[in-house]
């Protein structure tokens, strides 16, 4: 295979954002050599596009909290299903890997006595989120990106070579992982194809980190940019791991719903944590009719106690905008589905009646940029209008809590791709402490794995051979469809039938029509060179996205309840004996996506008991409850 | 309200290419990305773009339209009249990989050549104390979204690629103003950045400051201050006197060397 480059690595990271690059540094000082292969440009990954901060628990806003409080916070957010142990450790390390970050050059905004500074956000009971302005996910991935560099910096004083032991393979596709010929297989490396030129690539390395980030673009609707393909989802399918609980996916309540071509683009909850309120189009603060028996103990019944909570949270209760994001959402498509939207099909976001022009300017300067340059409306004169968008999914590669290792040996996955930490839905902000607490475990992870190996495993040339020839076909093939356009029909597939609110006959049908695609998608063709050809990288992505929205929309019927990012018509509770079942998707021989249940760990006694009885009652079976302190009695009671 | 657009778009690679002709749908709302997208979609699939959030905040199309630096998802398409015709090229300053795609591998080379952040190693993390008003200066400067449209634009190396050893552009004088005023920071970069990076090549005519999508005042806040911060390591009598006299070692940090 003389055609193909390749390389040697001991650990290679797929993905350049937040985890993947926390990942790589965690590799490399362990003393690992170590590759980044990034889709995009060094540092333009998703990372860049989150808004408004990243909690951890540092307590220097307010010196009640602590990880015990953000832990129940995000089981809660998570509605139960978490996996605990992830969010224990979550919760625990989030202040250090913030305070790290700083030491590598991070520059958060300051509190008045020089700490970090914490803002409010949906779901978490402090002001707990580190940020910049509202453009945090842009300080973290640029301290990353940094810090690379200090460390390349560093590698050529001692190596005479700033890439002898870490480099970044920009715009670097990753199409397949290449597997050993043993039992059970292990990962042997990743094949891929350099963007500019259209060359092949091989990375020989016995231990692969995926950190792919999400699946947005199977939507219409999304928050997400380009590279949200499913790819680390589906290389981890195709190479024999197992996806968890992929029914579950977070529409962000606050997405941009006009002119058109920014549909879905973001709008940071920041702007609720700060001030801002939803309204329909009677001018009346909706969500105080939403808010569900879970929560009602902890938000506010009147706008008067609502909005003393911002200078007086410890003897008020919160404002219900600031409920966990799945709540938000569906409150606002009920809201426009009993026709009190706005005149584009959203509802009202508020905060110019509510903060001044000054205030607004330095908390949310991308907001108003954004709406400004894009919409022409001045969201410290006016309204914004806003709908839900897709824009998270908590589902992905099943791993183990502490390394981030997937059944597969060798193979790791951190962040949005792996599953687990965030439950049925995630809180905003704990999506960047997750990159962070769980990029460094995974880096451990992986370079203590390769420490541990008696022999490098080897690629196969045959492999190698069949991973070429299946990313040449859409190029070779004169004649078939455009990816564009079988793209879109997928998009809207996923959005209109496996969006928001689901139903089983439309759950069937969705499953029929992604059927008739897939041969499609075999039979694209992508016409032109190979060199930096956006087409055939299209055609190659796509086979990603249909396998991820085949999980997706398997997981979904078969779930029967509601719960988080998962809303059910036609089994609109949420049942205690769903929450003890995970959903797993894995491939049969044939390759086809084939989906079992699986019964989740019960959670530990002294997690348990960081809780209230009656609250976990909402949530648990008598069964689960028994032997707790304080169960008998709540039982009598009840 | 939809009409189409002329489009003159620039395809080719390296060693040649030339301007197509063509006519594609616009509606309300839409930015300059879109109506590529679609030409994307419908009439030319293999047509290079490099883009990436559409959002304006990852600086991945970054490309120039009617000759002017510009992001095309932050570019409204009804800043032209409809009769108007867009000619949409790749940047200048950066040899061309394939239509409107460049090689701007050049900045991440000097990205690597300027002394990293140095806070006092006795400072452990966690304890850092630092106050707003002391941050705000290189938090303005960390808004840069890395899009290189300043680097482009500078008519140091705009036409004049033997400048490009000398010369960092002001995305990296910037960066190298940012590490500076980090209050946290111990390192001085005062020399290094006049004589291997080439702060005295800029002659504040501001174009960088014209084409920040992020509205940093480049020139006024960074370049300038930090002119004014080398005048004093390296010209101010005093100083210079001072160093004479006492024979003190400078502290300067030296330029971290690139890779042959």
């Amino acid at each position: 295979m003389s055609d193909i480059d390749r390389f040697s690595y001991d650990v290679v990271v797929v993905g350049a954002g937040g985890s993947g690059l926390r990942a790589a540094i965690e590799a490399r000082l362990n003393g690992k050599k170590t590759a980044i292969i990034s889709k995009s440009l060094f540092g333009k990954a998703h990372t860049v596009m989150a808004e408004g901060g990243c909690a951890a628990a540092m307590g220097n806003v307010n010196p009640n909290d602590n990880w015990q409080v953000h832990f129940r916070d995000t089981m809660r957010g998570g509605k139960f299903l978490n996996n605990w142990r992830m969010a224990e450790l979550h919760a625990k390390e989030a202040p250090d890997r913030v305070w790290e970050l700083e030491a590598w050059g991070a520059v958060f905004d300051r509190t008045k006595d020089g700490k970090i500074s914490q803002r409010n956000f949906g779901g978490h009971e402090y002001p707990r989120l580190a940020h910049v302005g509202d453009r945090t996910g842009l300080e973290m991935i640029r301290s990353l990106q940094q810090k690379v560099v200090a460390m390349q910096q560093a590698d050529a004083a001692e190596f005479g070579d700033p890439e002898a032991m870490i480099k970044v393979y920009a715009e670097t596709t990753i199409t397949e992982l290449l597997m050993e010929d043993s039992h059970p297989a292990r990962i042997a490396g990743a094949f891929g194809y350099f963007r500019d030129t259209g060359r092949f690539v091989v990375f020989e390395a016995p231990a692969v980190v995926l950190a792919t980030g999400g699946i947005g673009k199977t939507y219409k609707v999304t928050s997400n940019s380009w590279e949200y393909t499913g790819d680390g989802h589906a290389l981890a399918l195709r190479a024999g791991a197992k996806l968890l609980n992929m029914e579950f996916v977070q529409l962000h309540p606050t997405g941009m719903v006009w002119p058109p071509s920014v549909r879905g683009l973001l709008v940071t909850e920041s702007v609720r944590g700060d001030g801002g309120v939803l309204r329909n189009s009677e001018d009346k603060r909706f969500m105080f009719n939403y808010v569900p028996d879970v929560f009602r103990a902890q938000y506010a019944e009147t706008e008067e106690e609502a909005d003393r909570w911002y200078d007086d949270p410890d003897h008020n209760r919160r404002p219900p905008e600031l409920l966990p994001r799945d709540e938000v959402a569906r409150s606002i498509n009920s809201e426009i589905k009993a026709g009190r939207g706005s005149p584009h099909g959203g509802v009202f976001l508020d905060i110019a009646s509510r903060r001044s022009a000054d205030y607004i300017l330095q908390r949310l300067p991308s907001m108003y940029h954004q709406f400004k340059e894009l919409a022409d409306v001045d969201i410290t004169k006016e309204p914004m209008e806003i709908g839900p968008t897709a824009h998270y999914v908590m589902g992905g590669v099943e791993v183990d809590p502490d390394t981030g290792a997937a059944s597969v040996p060798g193979l790791f996955a951190v962040g949005e791709v792996s599953g687990g930490m965030h439950g049925s839905n995630r809180l905003g902000g704990n999506s960047l402490s997750d990159l962070l607490v769980f990029g460094r475990r995974a880096g451990l992870g992986a370079a203590e794995y390769v420490s541990g190996l008696s022999s490098r495993p080897v690629v196969t040339d045959a492999d190698m051979t069949a991973d070429a020839e299946t990313a040449l076909q859409p190029l070779e093939r004169a004649e078939g469809e455009s990816p564009y356009a079988i793209h879109g029909e997928l998009q809207v597939i996923m959005n209109d039938l496996v969006g928001l609110i689901r139903r089983e006959s439309e759950l069937k049908t969705a499953l029929v029509e992604l059927d008739k695609l897939r041969s499609r998608v075999a039979q694209v063709s992508a016409p032109g060179g190979r060199a930096y050809n956006p087409g055939w990288h299209l055609a190659l992505d796509l086979r990603n996205m249909l396998e991820v929205a085949e999980c997706v929309a398997q997981a979904a019927l078969e779930r029967q309840e509601s719960r988080g990012g998962h809303t059910r018509e036609d089994y609109p509770a949420m049942s205690p004996e769903w929450r003890k079942v995970n959903l797993i998707c894995s491939l049969d021989a044939d390759g086809d996506v084939t989906l079992k249940q699986q019964p989740m760990m019960p959670m530990r006694t002294d997690l348990l008991e960081l809780f209230d009885v009656s609250e976990l009652r909402k949530y648990m079976t008598d069964e689960e409850l028994a032997g707790l302190p304080g169960a008998e009695v709540a039982e009598e009671k009840h | 309200m939809g009409y189409k657009a002329a489009l003159r778009v620039w395809r080719g690679d390296a060693g040649t290419g030339e301007l197509a002709d063509y006519q594609v749908e616009v509606n309300e709302g839409e930015v300059v990305l879109d109506i590529l997208h679609r030409l994307q979609a419908t009439q030319a699939s293999d047509l290079a773009i490099r883009w990436n959030c559409k959002a304006g905040k990852c600086g991945s199309c970054s490309m120039e339209i009617n000759g002017r630096p510009r992001l095309a998802c932050m570019t409204r398409m009804s800043v032209f009249t409809p009769d108007e015709t867009l000619t949409i090229t790749p940047l200048r300053t950066f040899p061309v990989i394939r239509d409107l795609v460049t090689d701007v591998s050049f900045n991440y080379a000097k990205a690597r050549e300027i002394p990293s952040f140095t806070p006092d190693p006795a400072v452990k993390p966690g304890e850092f104390r630092m106050q707003q008003v002391d941050v705000n200066r290189s938090q303005e400067f960390r808004k840069c979204i890395e899009c290189f449209l300043c680097q482009n634009t500078c008519h140091v190396i705009r036409d004049h690629p033997e400048n490009e050893h000398p010369f960092a552009g002001p995305r990296f004088l910037m960066r190298i103003a940012e590490l500076e005023m980090h209050p946290a920071d111990t390192a001085d970069r005062r020399e290094i950045a006049q004589d291997d990076f080439g702060l005295g090549y800029c002659n504040i005519t501001k174009c960088c400051t014209e084409v920040c999508p992020e509205h940093i005042k480049i020139t006024d806040n960074a370049l300038i201050p930090m002119k004014e911060r080398v005048v004093g390591r390296k010209y101010d009598p005093l100083v210079w006197l001072g160093d004479k006299i006492t024979r003190r070692t400078p502290k300067d940090t030296p330029k971290v060397p690139g890779k042959a």
